[in-house]
């Protein structure tokens, strides 16, 4: 995974709340079994509408997306953060974010920041002000910075450090391979195994 | 400050899901970092999986524990001619995938066609190897469904997959827990489903985000594990990581004797560590909600998501009664999509399918409450009434017990297992503008097909509307067979394995 310290590019606005997963990615397109390639999923439906926000020219090779409130709700699937990566975004600021979602999106990179209700007004009169505008985020300090606008963002600790570092979750893991192996050792007869087949 | 002991247990009353946590713990992260977590048991599908096991074969990893780890193939498969290749052509590449993948890792892989095949959690508890006090996941919000055992069971994304797949563990920060108390006698024709919509609606589709519900009470210690399962399966849909209910006599009866479930010596350990499981007293949540089991009646959705349901009895809402400008504008936007008036009754709404099926209410009790309503009557005209199994030994069972002739005698569709159109990856979809209620959990925006319309609804308000055409009740039905015979059996352990 690429370090992430700090990014600037186009702010789009997508100016709805509660955008569940199966808006952000059909699950018809969920039956791929490439990791990449998802751009063309990405809002698929809304995208139809030429009045979409990510239809208008002025927001092509938008890289951060500024949403509202409650953000990737429903369904656990990961392609939703593919759809957006491989779309071009690097960011996506919200109010909220659905857990899962969120916790997606830190494994591939993409950084969730979550901003007060009252900056996601004053971003988007920004946008809306100068739409096309550039936007830089700034990992390291947790600040957005868009025209003459600065905002705070928050982003927990540990997905922060990891993002900053570029670490991979797995090879963190298995540097306790002793643990969890005597983790293992002492785990009751009892509990489940699938194998043999009865 | 509470004292920790020599084991790092904290010395104070916990709730079940501290308790499942504490003894999963590998790890303690302390300082804001995760806690690193054993799962007992991994649940794997073709939708989810592809890329994962595509990330071990590029870093050269193994499974770590194939013999907890149980694949099988549900939403993709058809539900009819399943002996005949699969006409999509990427459906059938994500299953062949699966199938290449799990033959490759060793992993045990229930295909179409196998017995054991079917929606991944409803064959979890059917092969006895979801249990109390476990840890189990899958990558499928869904997972939720196996809390109902009193194990800490949640979705998660592919890359977890991966994780643990090559480790057997999760790197993660212990979740809230709120405590949903539901007391008193539920209403004759009022079920699992009609509690937990009502739930979601009084929470809120994110009212639960971040936490751990569990489920409480006598209504909820009178339910049978079909109905535990329902309510656990859709605390997800309240935005909640996990849904849980602790184990007791019901639980131990069910999973007694199931083909994976611990015997012997293994059995009596088991059951002293799930008998110390249910939360303490004075344990200490971090939310509290009450209902009272006998407000509740009948629950229906209206609108694009979980939370916008009402009493069947009721009409649809007006977006004017949300105070919140966000949740106006949901209710705006949903009653458009679903093409609905503001005040019409819901028992007047027409409807144009009916899906019985989902790993929310395709258990086989789900079953028997919806023949017990249809038996002996004839589907409305014009309404296509779907009825898909939760898994291939469902629909045996359901068989052995003449339940199919029932369905096909009504009129409706047999089919056999997997998700089908409660999320519509295979062929059984909603044609746009076409309403269905359904027995599923999510009615968001196309989840049944493109422009399709869902109604959220029990087996038993299901069963009613297929016959009435309209949204209705058992209680609407000329009383051809009295109402007490339509309820779930309470407690009923009548499932063997
Ligand atoms: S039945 Fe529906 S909710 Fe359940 S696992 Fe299948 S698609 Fe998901």
């Amino acid at each position: 995974m690429d370090k992430f310290t700090t990014h600037t590019g186009i702010a789009a606005p997508l100016k709805r709340s509660a955008v569940d997963t199966d808006q952000i990615i059909p699950a018809v397109y969920l039956k791929r079994v490439t990791k990449t390639g998802f751009e063309d999923a990405l809002f698929a439906n809304w995208r139809q509408d030429p009045q979409f926000v990510l239809n208008q020219p002025v927001y092509a090779g938008a890289s951060i997306l500024v949403a509202g409130p409650d953000f990737g709700t429903g369904s656990s699937r990961e392609h939703a953060v593919w759809a957006l990566r491989d779309f071009g975004f690097s960011v996506v600021l919200s109010p909220k974010f659905a857990d899962i979602f969120r916790g997606n999106a830190g494994k591939q990179g993409l950084v969730t920041g979550v901003i007060s209700e009252a900056d996601l007004e004053a971003v988007w009169a920004v946008i809306d002000a100068d739409p096309g505008v550039r936007m830089t985020v700034d990992l390291d300090s947790r600040r957005a910075t868009i025209g003459d606008l600065d905002v705070a963002f928050d982003i927990d600790d540990y997905t922060r450090w990891r993002l900053l570092e570029g670490l991979d979750d797995i090879g963190l893991t298995l540097r306790e391979a002793d643990k969890i192996a005597q983790f293992e050792a002492r785990r009751e007869a009892w509990r489940p195994r699938t194998l043999p087949v009865p | 400050m509470s004292t920790i002991d020599a084991s790092g247990i904290p010395d104070r009353p916990r709730t079940l899901a501290e308790k499942v946590w504490d003894d999963h713990v590998v790890v303690k992260g302390g300082d804001g970092q995760p806690d690193l977590i054993y799962i007992d048991l991994h649940l794997v599908h073709e939708v989810t999986s592809p890329q994962a096991f595509d990330g071990l074969r590029a870093e050269g990893r193994p499974v770590r524990r194939l013999d907890l780890t149980i694949a099988t193939e549900d939403h993709n498969t058809p539900t009819l001619d399943i002996d005949k290749p699969i006409a999509d052509l990427t459906s059938r590449t994500q299953i062949e995938t699966l199938r290449r993948n799990a033959a490759e890792f060793g992993v045990r892989l229930h295909s179409l066609g196998d017995k054991e095949q079917g929606i991944v959690h409803v064959v979890g508890p059917q092969l006895g190897l979801t249990m109390p006090g476990i840890t189990v996941v899958c990558g499928d919000s869904h997972t939720s469904t196996h809390g109902a055992f009193g194990s800490m069971a949640f979705g998660i994304g592919t890359s977890e997959v991966e994780h643990v797949l090559a480790t057997q563990t999760l790197p993660l920060k212990p979740f809230k827990t709120m405590a949903i108390t539901v007391e008193g006698d539920l209403n004759p024709g009022v079920t699992a489903k009609d509690i937990v919509l009502a739930i979601i609606a009084k929470l809120g589709a994110n009212g639960g985000q971040g936490y751990v519900l569990e489920f409480r009470g006598s209504a909820i210690r009178s339910l049978s594990m079909e109905g535990r399962m329902t309510m656990c399966n859709m605390s997800i849909e309240a935005g909640a990581r996990a849904g849980m209910i602790a184990p007791d006599d019901i639980t131990f009866d069910y999973v007694k004797g199931r083909p994976h479930a611990p015997t012997g010596r293994d059995w009596d350990d088991a059951v002293e560590y799930w008998r110390a499981l249910p939360s303490d007293e004075g344990a200490v949540y971090d939310a509290e909600v009450f209902l009272d089991a006998a407000e509740l009646e009948p629950f229906v959705t209206w609108g694009t998501n979980p939370g916008q349901g009402v009493s069947l009895s009721g009409v649809v809402p007006t977006p004017d009664d949300y105070s919140d400008p966000n949740d106006r504008a949901a209710a705006e936007r949903a009653l458009e999509y679903m093409d609905l008036a503001p005040g019409t009754p819901l028992k007047a709404v027409p409807v144009d399918a009916v899906f019985m099926g989902s790993c929310t209410n395709s258990r086989i009790e789900d079953l028997r409450a919806f023949a017990s309503v249809i038996k002996g009557r004839k589907k409305a005209d014009g309404v296509r009434v779907m009825v898909v199994p939760g898994s291939a030994r469902v629909r045996l069972e359901a068989e052995a017990e003449g339940l199919d002739k029932v369905i096909e005698e009504f009129g409706a569709e047999w089919r056999f297992a997997g998700c089908s159109m409660c999320l519509g990856m295979n062929p059984d979809q909603l044609a746009p503008g076409e309403r269905c209620a359904s027995t599923s959990n999510r009615n968001f925006e196309g989840r049944q097909g493109k422009g399709g319309r869902t109604h959220l609804v029990s087996p038993l308000v299901a069963a009613a509307t297929a016959v009435r055409g309209t949204l209705s009740s058992p209680s609407d039905l000329d009383p051809v067979i009295p109402l007490e015979q339509t309820q779930l059996p309470m407690a009923a352990n009548a499932v063997e394995a």
